[in-house]
């Protein structure tokens, strides 16, 4: 009893000195000085150590008489560039010949994104498939490119395959024509004639209406409930301005820019090198294996009840892919996808190994033609940031709108 | 009785052409697909199987063993390798008594790595008897070392402690002490091949983990300026690409430091897998440290715990354990992104390769053969690295706790 009976006394107050609530603890145990301490501590560090290396760097360009200026960029350039698809000239300036390194990079980045995410969807669908020997082959892709180094991999197809091909004399012709050889790929082209000119309207004019379409069709259904088939709409829409617009121009849109064989090499037709080819075939392929891991997992993640029930309210296949389980998985896709994108245009610097004339490897040529290695290195790294940073942001903006919102 | 148990028995597991027939003929586009993939596969296989035994012309691998795994390493010195690989065999063949999982798996790996070498299909001058038997020796080192991991009185951080050590003894091995007659030293410019892309990845994982922490931290930090400053450190270097960060640390680290300090072509190298390795080391155990549920800090406070006794035995090891199995995925890329310093003179294995080619005339052509050998090392390793990493966050038990 008398145990029970403490458990209701009202513990006496501690004895307490009413001054030491009032007391400020000393200035060095007091958090809010600390706090500030600490920042200005790390902030005064950091600076010094820039500092540090700043002057080391000007004390060394002193010695050595190199400037530190970006003057140089107005020089002319003097070196020749393989490729390019804007003119230029080795008259031109530093700052002009980065500019082509930078369009070829964005060149390779752009075309490669898009076919890594459409050989990276393929392979991950048939990783995914209930026939076995295609899912195993999906797994010997996935695993052959996730596991070798991107570097041997663009070696590989680089000096292994499109240095191989033979002479032009002698090119690989597929219908088209295509002809791959040694000086890489020639395909015949559809250009733009001085006629062109009301098609590409109507076609421009197409296009906007066949969104406008889309939009209002797709916007009545959600509001009525009536099918409207939206889709197949626009499309008609688009086709019959593309029709009308080869109408205008009677029949010659375009003209069939065909290469022909004369003397050492073809003329006419559009080509490509072997660097770029081989550069974005190797990129391709390894980012589509990673991408391929990323559409699988985004699938699997969506619960096996969703599809059942979407069976159960009669969904036929299309609309159970692109109602319910695609807009669940690209939740789960989209983050990693952003990061593979961005991997795939920072791996583009790798073309220094094969010769592709991207920013990187203007860079490389620039600092052996100019010497101003830490300028140059400031411009690229500058220059890769800026596209990383857009990228992301893009993305993630997209990102935001398909995820699921959360209060 | 008898005939109860016949009647409940489940039905016989389908013969294969009964499983052949639901799952690859079931109806008319399986069929096609599967035909499709069959010609695919068989066409493929035989190709590379052709090329591999009758086309390939693989002289400029097999005759060059050594050169592949140590580069240019003084082949007087070569006893120092000897010592290591036995360092090697023995720390394996505890860690796997003792730890068992992944270290088995990996102890495997090397003892099969030790068979390839020793059985190397080349001529014994180009790969010597001695190095052969050595090799053999060494599967009878890693079983010595799991008799010894068998003694009660070793513990786990035990043979933690002789693995820090002994990296830390290799690397005396390797490069020498300064004056010494029996240890000269041996310049990093000779070293190469494998061991110069183990080195590098090993090294730029090992030294980056404790900025990678440090940074990670930072960025929670509640401290403005110390958060923005790791920020924009992991962020500047996660969004350029490493083949630049190599080129800086080659090119433009001597500039930033004062004239006196001159660094070694490897050792610039690491430097710059190492910054790279480590902004992306702190993404990892940035999501480690969000894993940890904010009610263990709030417990820790209530326990009258100072802020650095929480971070480092409340939150840290929690964290870090959420945070192995990215850490082997990221040592997998670090492991491949090496390939990337032959673009600096340093002669890893993929410029070992280059050089083979370059070496010789009769090697004109054959750089396909060269280079799929370099893939194949690549991905036998990686391979077998992702296999033990599934294993360990299996044993882990990740994301079930």
């Amino acid at each position: 009893m008398p145990l029970r009976a403490s458990l209701f006394v009202t513990p006496e107050p501690l004895p307490m000195r009413s001054s030491q609530l009032g007391e400020t603890p000393p200035f060095w145990r007091d958090e809010r000085v600390l706090r500030i301490a600490a920042q200005l501590l790390s902030a005064a560090l950091m600076i010094l150590a820039l500092y540090w290396a700043v002057d080391n760097v000007r004390t060394a360009a002193q010695q050595r008489g190199l400037s530190l200026g970006f003057a140089f960029l107005k020089e002319s350039a003097g070196f020749p560039i393989g490729e390019s698809d804007i003119p230029y000239d080795p008259s031109d300036s530093f700052a002009y010949a980065f500019w082509v390194g930078v369009v070829n990079t964005l060149k390779v980045a752009g075309i490669g994104v898009l076919f890594a995410t459409l050989l990276g969807t393929l392979v991950g669908l048939a990783r995914l498939s209930s026939n076995w020997l295609v899912s195993r082959i999906a797994v010997a892709f996935i695993e052959f490119h996730r596991n070798i180094p991107l570097l041997v991999l663009l070696l590989l197809w680089y000096r292994g395959v499109f240095t191989k091909l033979p002479r032009v004399q002698e090119s690989i012709v597929w219908p088209g024509p295509i002809y791959l050889s040694q000086r890489g790929l020639y395909m015949a082209w559809p250009r733009l004639t001085s006629e062109s000119a009301p098609f590409l309207v109507s076609a421009g004019v197409g296009v906007i209406l066949a969104i406008l379409v889309f939009a209002w069709l797709r916007r009545l259904r959600e509001t009525s409930g009536r099918p409207t088939y939206f889709g197949a709409a626009s499309l008609g829409v688009l086709v019959i301005c593309l029709g009308a617009g080869w109408f205008l121009t009677g029949g010659n849109a375009f003209q069939a820019d065909i290469p022909v064989l004369g003397g050492f090499n073809f003329k006419g037709g559009l080509h490509q090198t072997p660097e770029f080819a081989a550069l974005l075939v190797g990129l391709v392929t390894y980012t589509a294996a990673f991408i391929a891991e990323v559409v699988r997992a985004g699938i699997q993640a969506v619960s096996r009840g969703q599809l059942e029930a979407a069976r159960a309210l009669g969904l036929d296949y299309s609309q159970l892919l692109g109602l319910v389980i695609m807009p669940q998985a690209l939740r789960v896709i989209i983050p990693p996808l952003i990061s593979q994108y961005l991997n795939l245009v920072k791996n583009s610097s790798l073309a220094i190994f094969i010769g592709y004339p991207e920013l990187f490897f203007i860079g490389k040529t620039t600092i052996n033609q100019a010497g101003r290695a830490v300028q140059v290195f400031v411009l690229i790294m500058v220059v890769y940031l800026a596209i990383s940073l857009v990228t992301s942001l893009v993305l993630n903006l997209y990102n935001r709108r398909i995820q699921l919102v959360e209060r | 009785m008898a005939s109860i148990y016949q009647e409940i028995r489940p039905p016989e597991p389908p013969g294969p052409l009964t499983w052949i027939r639901k799952n690859l003929f079931n109806n008319w586009y399986n069929s096609l697909l599967s035909l499709g993939s069959l010609a695919l596969i068989v066409v493929t296989l035989v190709a590379v199987l052709r090329w591999i035994f009758i086309t390939a012309d693989w002289r400029p691998v097999a005759d060059n063993l050594m050169l592949y795994l140590v580069g240019q390493y003084p082949r007087e010195e070569l006893w120092r390798i000897g010592v290591i690989v036995s360092m090697l065999s023995l720390l394996l063949g505890v860690s796997w008594r003792i730890w068992g999982g992944v270290m088995r798996t990996l102890a495997f790996t090397y003892a099969i790595f030790l068979l390839v070498v020793a059985l190397w299909p080349s001529s014994l001058e180009s790969f010597a008897l001695q190095a052969r038997a050595a090799m053999f020796a060494n599967l009878g080192v890693i079983l010595v070392g799991f008799l010894l991991g068998s003694s009660h009185r070793l513990r786990g951080s035990h043979v933690l402690i002789g693995w820090l050590v002994s990296l830390a003894a290799m690397l005396v091995l390797l490069s020498g002490l300064p004056g010494s007659q029996s240890l000269a030293p041996v310049p990093t410019g000779s070293w190469g091949g494998l061991l110069v892309t183990l080195l590098l990845a090993v090294g730029g994982i090992v030294i980056s983990f404790p900025f990678g922490v440090l940074l990670a931290l930072g960025r929670r930090s509640a401290l403005p300026v110390v958060s923005a400053i790791s920020t924009l450190f992991i962020e500047v270097i996660r969004g350029v690409p490493l083949i630049g960060l190599l080129f800086m640390s080659s090119l433009i680290l001597p500039l930033f430091l004062p004239p006196e300090v001159r660094i070694d072509r490897l050792l610039r190298a690491l430097i710059g897998m190492t910054v790279f390795s480590a902004a992306y080391m702190a993404e990892n155990v940035r999501g480690g440290l969000a894993a940890v549920p904010n009610g263990q800090v709030e417990a820790a406070r209530a326990l009258g715990l100072s802020n650095l006794n929480i971070t480092t035995l409340i939150v840290l090891p929690q964290a870090l354990r959420a945070v192995i199995p990215p850490m082997v995925g990221q040592f997998i890329s670090l492991f491949k992104d090496t390939t990337l310093a032959s673009g600096v003179a340093v002669l890893e294995l993929l410029s070992i390769g280059r050089s083979i080619l370059q070496a010789d005339p009769a090697f004109i052509g054959l750089q396909m053969e060269v280079y799929l050998f370099v893939a194949a090392v690549f991905w036998i390793f990686s391979y077998l690295m992702s296999y033990a990493s599934q294993r360990l966050e299996v044993a882990l038990g990740v994301g079930e706790r």
